[in-house]
């Protein structure tokens, strides 16, 4: 099958795409930008939040451009000034409705919200009237939902529904009232949540966050180290958040086996690295006492006593458990180690656990 | 993994059997919840009603232990019915006959008897199984963690060729390794048997290479001792020293007071780890490692995947990578290892390795590679087998069912398994660490069918005492129906819950692995 | 196939034999029931029983005149049928007395005679086509309402029910699609839409399962059109829709209709299960073949389902949120699969333009707009009801003819066509010709027809008001615009109203309306500003009077009211401060009382009891008029 292609002109440039893209797609491709907060290429197209929309010739109304496919000769403005003046609106109504604490979000700095917010140059307090006051959801130890910070893209929705499939959250109550929870509009720690967390990285709000990481650093603070992950097999990518040459955190980058998702260990499991219990000096047993003591004397101990045995024993009279939770080098460099400097083959590790 | 994970999301046909996926392997569930939602038909085999046996379309509850009269009697309705793929096996595969005629014995009939699996719906399953297009199987400890474990696995191999459900896209056989980097720890030759790249300690030209490249004069040809071997050996003195890195098979081996006592009676034993885990307690030197996030280096997951681990700070303490306290007792023994970086070790292994020939630093800066990648041009693999097998022709290796070591009587009437929880991780180092996963799921329990439970006099929540043959451990009972009568089921994460007292450490004769999934137990209400 | 000929043929018999009795017919239409049919029909019965008088009693739906509840048909044999308007039970005994032992029709009871056939007519009894509401209208859609028992199928079939479907499976499916395009049926719905090029879309998707779904979760605020005819003529819907799955070839089809509708659901099981009975619905219809199976999905309240993806999203089993078009249901529709959706009176239309012909149907309309549109007339009219009319008719006609003119004399103001989507028609553009396009370019639009009429008493800030705060709660919530929008739109209506409007906010309204009707998700939101913008439109000196002035010019808007005492007119009583609960009347003996406005809570309990009619405000003015309303300063 041959992809047609189709051309457009989006704010004058004129672009080609494949017949099937939309016009953000086609706007992205030409290099204009348009202001997103519903829409993620991963998830379905849901076209709610409207801050997408453009000017398109020969179509009445703003059409949302993630949801509208491109089609040949389409003249797009994705900066007019009625775009202008429906963007700025709709994150007036949005603003309208939420908690102005930029000063102590978690989420301050890395939220579209805000971003926005100051691309467009929109202040608060343009409505007065009703906001919501809703309970701060903190009875877990993973996430905190704050749902006065919720804009109902529906991106948690779509990401439980579409990438964990569990659907654990749904758009309940109409409206203004309308609101994402559980069923029954419990809290998630009541719900079947099993707090992948995968809802929280697709927010792009302060709705929901990482407890512990969001408390510890403001997002700026943080260094992003892409790693793989320590626990099971699978081999999901994330990013370690390093403050202070501390992990304060895990956040999804985009893996080349688990995109975005994560489970609870992975993103909620990494507490064990500054853990009080860590080994942080080499022990020797005396008496049946582990006494601290330096490498030099560990070391030299270890191949004293592994050299005793092997001279006294013989090669066999050793065996060496390798670890399925180090890395190809040290397991490497540990069945070297058996085979050239202990003499025997008696390597293994729980392969079979 | 014969295939990659992205691929299960493809598959039209997913026999999961044996694996608790969505609790084990988190992230690949995911894939096999998106083909279902596709279109997939999924079927569970489990004795457990675990979450994804409820997400199944179909859920064949067997015995414990009985996987290998299931599988052939798939095979004998796929053989019965003219099912099979004819061209596949004439051309890709040899000793079909002696497949088709140890088969023809275990009919759906046979099979309900043995597994408790009505024989339609065996039929049922074996038809879909034979006719998708895209068929997968997953596996996990559900198959292997059993004497007959290797029996198992060839089981599900003959059932793929059958078929020629193997080395397609989206189609094969896949098991799903448990530790992060279970797979490279077996690549990098972490094995009594052979060296990186599974290159045969026994092959002269092969010692000898690895001889040349490490400076040494010769190298041990004899295999050497699997864990449990080095246990027995510890036990009987024969076995004086020993060196462990990262492992605590106090917590995770069976038959936990054999190892204990094993492991006390060495004259020298060294382990270097995070943490001051149930096994570093008993060694006499405790060196202390650096955990992931302070080390570079790779893991290899279930899938082949070569995939970069950075370092994010430095070690915590005086705690040191692995590789260079290797280093250090290397050096200090008089073989000194000198290694400016991570990357150069893995150089060095890359060059004595076929499969990782041509991966390097600099590639996996790019995007992971999946091995075999024998140069630098080689884009990785993706899926085995496509063509030919490694060993040429597929060859059918006929297996029996024979039951457990251990199965229940009078005296230890209920059955005990043992498998994962979502929130924890193996034997709970690092989970009951991280001042969130414990937090939320901070005690154990065990499953109990509510039949059971009441003929027992066990509340919801009360104490119960666990007896084998071999130990007891108290837990608190929770009454279940993820669990079927006769089966109680509960985790080995918890130090204070160290179910391994009671599991049975009978071996799978070849592979060595314990049936930890079956042994035979006593509940009773603790006092 | 013969089968339905015999069918006819037998019920036609049974039909015919109906007329040779003496009857006696109650409308039970949810607005026959409400306003006391029920009662009047246990009344007939037991007065029937109790005299031991041999008549056949029976029931039917509304017949449209909902302002004459409840109705009572009696005929005799040889004679037309008289239909008697607000009965009572206790004028049943009397009535039955007079029309049937003694064969004399009560004639000032009487609405109007209908002569079936050659039945003789009595002379001062109005004829139907005499009497002003029915004398411009045509009776298609509503044909058999209040004419047959809409329980029977046997009056169905009689009245050449099922013909059309005979008809059309004995046809090629494009034919009849072809007819449909040729009789220019748009939907009723209200956008519109060409329902013979719908129709076409589908047919051509590409799909073996293909879906046809009947809207029929009337929303609108006085819209009761489908109602009626579900109550009234349910069958003509089955028929409908399964000519339409035989073209389109879908053999699964969906009735939405809202909970609220139990009576309508009710008839409409009664006749799947009749049809179904008869091999008129289910599988191997008349022998052809044909499979066509029809379930209804009862809707839980939600107006927004009544938009075509919602109302999918529903059936699907999902929260009824509008998804984005496109793909369209004729593309993707139901479960994905390609759907037909078209609103009751659609689907009630085919039948009669397959049996009569695409010609019949083009004979009645304007160019673009062919055939009968019905209509609810509400609000402050005299005939409130159901009235069908051809397309092409004059507002005023329907509103001074039809409707009977405003209520106590009261001057018109405007009316609401199109409801909460719709937009007002004012005096002045009441002779434009009803149909798609006069009204979209007037500011309106045809909607689904709720047509509420306003007089001079209606505030026009509180009607955008009303229909906002309807919008503002029926809004799903998923696109922000309308969600936050209407919240916002509605709080400074609010605000209008009791007096703390500000000029800025004109200005507010005008860009939020633009804004939601621009970038809404679906025509909820995005027709949803509408009555706001066409008031502000029209009627911009009210909202003025209520910014500027804190006056509401018709005196709706309770806040903004003044209540002030004559002191010309007071005598001193006293009665006045002793009914007011807010203690805001003060006085002397003899002397004229002051109602202070600041204490004074505006819940007129003061009005009523002056005898003097010395009290006044907005909305019960000084009669001399001889000063100006005092205003509050702002």
């Amino acid at each position: 099958m041959t992809v047609t292609e189709i051309t457009l002109t989006i704010n004058d440039i004129t672009v080609t795409v494949p017949q099937g893209a939309t016009v953000l797609e086609a706007a992205h491709q030409a290099g204009v930008f348009i202001p997103t907060f519903c829409h993620d290429p991963e998830l379905t197209k849901f076209g709610a939040c409207r801050m997408c929309v453009v000017e398109i010739a020969g179509i009445r109304n703003l059409p949302a451009s993630c949801v509208t496919v491109a089609t040949e000769g389409m003249v797009v403005h994705a900066d007019s000034p009625a775009v202008q003046e429906a963007r700025k609106t709709v994150l007036e109504l949005m603003l309208a409705n939420h908690p102005l604490d930029c000063l102590t979000c978690g989420k301050s700095g890395d939220c579209r919200l805000q971003d926005y917010a100051y691309l467009y140059g929109v202040k608060t307090g343009s409505f007065e009237g009703e906001r919501h006051c809703y309970p701060l959801e903190d009875d877990n130890p993973f996430i905190v939902r704050d749902m006065n910070k919720c804009i109902l893209c529906g991106r948690c929705v779509r990401a439980c529904a579409e990438i964990q499939g569990n659907s654990i959250v749904e758009f309940t109550n109409r409206g203004f009232n309308a609101k994402i929870t559980p069923a029954m509009d419990v809290s998630l720690a009541a719900s079947d949540c099993v707090f992948c967390g995968n809802c929280v990285a697709v927010c792009p709000v302060g709705a929901l966050q990482e407890k512990r990481l969001r408390r510890a650093a403001r997002t700026w603070e943080v260094r992003k180290v892409k790693t793989t992950c320590p626990y099971c097999g699978t081999g999901c990518s994330f990013d370690l958040n390093v403050k202070d040459n501390k992990v304060v955190g895990v956040t999804s980058c985009d893996g080349d086996v688990n995109g975005r998702a994560l489970c609870v260990k992975g993103r909620f499991g990494y507490g064990f690295i500054h853990h009080p219990d860590r080994l942080t000096t080499p022990l020797i047993k005396k008496n049946g006492i582990f006494v601290k003591a330096t490498w030099d004397e560990a070391i030299g101990l270890v191949a004293q006593k592994l050299g005793q045995v092997k001279a006294q024993y013989g090669s066999d009279a050793l065996a060496v458990l390798s670890s399925a939770r180090c890395t190809n080098e040290e397991n490497y460099l540990l069945q070297k180690f058996t085979r050239a400097v202990l003499g025997t083959n008696s390597i293994d590790h729980c392969a079979r656990l | 993994m014969t295939n990659s994970i992205a691929e299960i999301a493809g598959a039209d046909f997913i026999l999961a059997i044996g694996t608790n996926t969505t609790e084990a392997h988190p992230i690949i569930s995911l894939k096999a919840k998106k083909a279902q939602r596709n279109g997939a038909t999924l079927v569970v085999v489990d004795p457990r009603r675990t979450e994804l046996a409820e997400l199944a379309n179909v859920h064949l509850q067997l015995k414990s232990g009985s996987d290998i009269a299931l599988l052939n009697a798939l095979a004998h309705v796929i053989i019965a019915e003219e099912l099979w793929n004819n061209d596949f096996v004439a051309g890709r595969t040899e000793d079909f006959e002696a497949f088709k005629a140890i088969v023809a014995k275990y009919t759906p009939e046979l099979a309900e008897q043995i597994t408790g699996i009505s024989a339609e719906t065996i039929r049922e399953v074996a038809r879909g199984y034979a006719r998708a297009q895209k068929a997968t199987i997953l596996y996990t400890m559900g198959i292997t963690q059993h004497i007959c474990g290797t029996h198992n696995v060839l089981a599900v191999a003959n059932l793929a060729m059958l078929c020629g459900q193997i080395g397609k896209e989206s189609s094969g056989v896949n098991p799903l390794r448990g530790q992060n980097n279970v797979q490279g720890s077996c690549d990098m030759g972490a094995l009594p048997s052979v060296f990186t790249g599974y290159q045969a300690v026994t092959a002269y030209d092969q010692r000898a290479k690895f001889a040349k490249a490490w400076h040494v004069a010769e190298l041990p040809a004899r295999p050497g001792l699997t864990v449990g071997e080095m246990m027995d050996k510890a036990g009987t003195d024969e076995l004086k020293g020993m060196y462990i890195m990262g492992e605590n098979p106090v917590l995770s081996d069976p038959d936990s007071n054999h190892v204990v006592h094993a492991l006390e009676k060495l004259d020298f034993l060294v382990v270097q780890d995070i943490f001051l885990t149930e096994t570093a307690a008993l060694a006499d030197v405790v060196l202390p490692a650096a955990s992931f996030a302070e080390k570079d280096g790779t893991f290899s997951n279930t899938e082949r995947r070569v995939q970069r681990v950075r370092k994010a700070i430095d070690p915590v303490g005086n705690a040191r990578p692995d590789w260079q306290i290797i280093c250090a007792v290397s050096a200090a023994m008089g073989y000194p290892m000198q290694y400016a970086t991570a990357s150069d070790i893995f150089d060095e292994m890359a060059l004595l390795t076929p499969t990782y020939a041509g991966i390097s630093y600099a590639r996996l800066e790019q995007g992971d590679i999946q091995w075999p990648c024998p140069n630098a041009n080689h884009p990785g693999t993706t899926y085995l087998h496509k063509d030919k097998f490694l060993r040429g022709l597929g060859k059918f290796n006929p297996v029996e069912y024979i039951p457990p070591a251990e199965m229940p009587d009078a005296g230890y009437p209920l059955l005990l398994s043992t498998g994962r929880r979502y929130f924890h991780y193996h034997t709970g180092t690092m989970t009951q660490r991280t001042g969130a996963l414990e937090v939320h799921y901070g005690t154990e329990y065990l499953e109990i069918n509510q039949a059971d439970a009441a003929s027992l006099g066990i509340a919801d929540g009360d104490m119960a005492q666990v007896s084998s043959r071999r130990g007891q451990v108290k837990i608190a009972a929770r009454i279940s129906k993820v669990v079927p009568q006769g089966l109680v089921f509960t985790s080995f994460h918890f130090p204070e819950v160290a179910i391994n007292k009671l599991t049975n450490p009978a071996k799978d004769s070849l592979s060595k692995i314990p049936e930890l999934k079956v042994c035979a137990v006593r509940v009773e209400k603790a006092s | 196939m013969g089968h339905l000929s015999e069918l006819h043929a037998r019920c036609t018999d049974q039909y015919i034999e109906k007329f040779n009795r003496s009857r006696v017919i109650v409308g039970l239409g949810t607005c026959g029931i409400a306003a006391g049919g029920d009662k009047v029909m246990a009344a007939i019965q037991h007065e029937a029983a109790s005299k031991n008088m041999h008549i056949d009693i029976d029931f039917t739906s509304c017949i449209g005149i909902c302002f004459r509840e409840p109705t009572v048909e009696i005929s005799l044999p040889g004679f037309a049928g008289v239909i008697y308007g607000d009965m009572t039970p206790d004028k049943v005994p009397y009535l039955l007395e007079s029309h049937i032992i003694n064969r004399h029709p009560v004639e000032e009871w009487a609405v109007m005679q209908i002569s079936e056939g050659s039945t003789a007519l009595y002379e001062n009894i109005t004829k139907m086509n005499d009497y002003p509401f029915y004398s411009k209208q045509v009776r298609t859609v509503t044909s058999r309402l209040g004419r047959t028992n809409p329980e029977s199928l046997t009056d169905y079939v009689a009245t050449d029910g099922y013909k059309a479907l005979e008809k059309a499976l004995s046809m090629q499916q494009l034919d009849i699609i072809e007819e449909i395009k040729k009789s220019g049926l748009r939907g009723r719905g209200g956008g519109g839409f060409p329902t013979g090029m719908k129709w076409g879309f589908v047919y051509q998707a590409v799909g073996a399962k293909k879906y046809v779904v009947c809207n029929a979760d009337e929303g609108d605020p006085g819209a009761f059109m489908d109602r009626s005819v579900l109550e009234g003529d349910p069958h003509s819907v089955l028929e409908g829709m399964a000519i339409c799955g035989y073209a389109v070839g879908a053999d699964e089809g969906y009735i939405f209709v809202r909970a609220e509708y139990p009576l309508a659901i009710k008839r409409l099981q009664t006749a799947i299960a009749q049809a179904e009975k008869y091999g008129l619905l289910g599988n191997n219809i008349l022998d052809t073949g044909f499979n066509f199976k029809i379930k209804i999905k009862a809707g839980a309240g939600a107006f927004v389902c009544g938009e075509e993806t919602a109302l999918l999203t529903s059936i699907e089993g999902n929260r009824g949120m509008p998804r984005v078009r496109p793909p369209f249901p004729a593309n993707q529709g139901l479960w994905g699969k390609p759907t037909n959706l078209n609103n009751v009176e659609t689907y009630v239309n085919v039948p009669f333009i397959i049996n009569r012909g695409s010609d019949w149907y083009t004979s009645m309309g304007t160019e673009e707009s062919k055939g009968s549109k019905v209509f609810c007339l509400t609000g402050k009219i005299n005939n409130t009801g159901l009235a069908e009319v051809p397309m092409g008719i004059s507002l005023r006609d329907i509103i001074y003819s039809v409707g009977g003119g405003i209520q106590n004399g009261k001057r018109f103001k405007a009316v609401q066509i199109g409801g909460p989507s719709g937009g007002c028609i004012r005096e002045e553009d009441l002779d434009l010709p009803v149909d798609y396009d006069s009204l979209t370019a007037a500011g309106a639009m045809m909607g689904s027809g709720g047509l509420v009429v306003m007089d001079e008493t209606t505030c026009m800030v509180d009607v955008a008001k009303f229909f906002l705060s309807f919008t503002q709660t029926e809004s799903c919530g998923k696109c922000t615009p309308c969600r936050e929008g209407t919240k916002r739109m509605l709080e400074i209506l609010n605000r209008l109203c009791s007096g703390a409007g500000r000029m800025e906010d004109l200005d507010t309204l005008e860009r939020l309306g633009r804004v939601v009707k621009n970038t809404a998700l679906c025509g909820l939101g995005q027709t949803c500003p509408n009555p706001i913008l066409s008031t502000i439109l029209y009627y911009r000196d009210e909202y003025l009077a209520h910014i500027q002035d804190k006056r509401c010019p018709a005196g709706a808007c309770s806040a903004l009211l003044v209540y002030q005492i004559d002191p010309d007119k007071c005598k001193g009583c006293s009665k006045c401060a002793k009914n007011c609960p807010a203690g805001a009347i003060t006085g002397g003996k003899k002397k004229p009382y002051f109602i202070d406005v600041d204490k004074c809570i505006k819940c007129g309990a003061c009005l009523p009891g002056c005898q003097f009619e010395a009290i006044y405000n907005d909305a019960a003015p000084h009669r001399n008029n001889c000063r100006p309303a005092t205003r509050r300063t702002a």
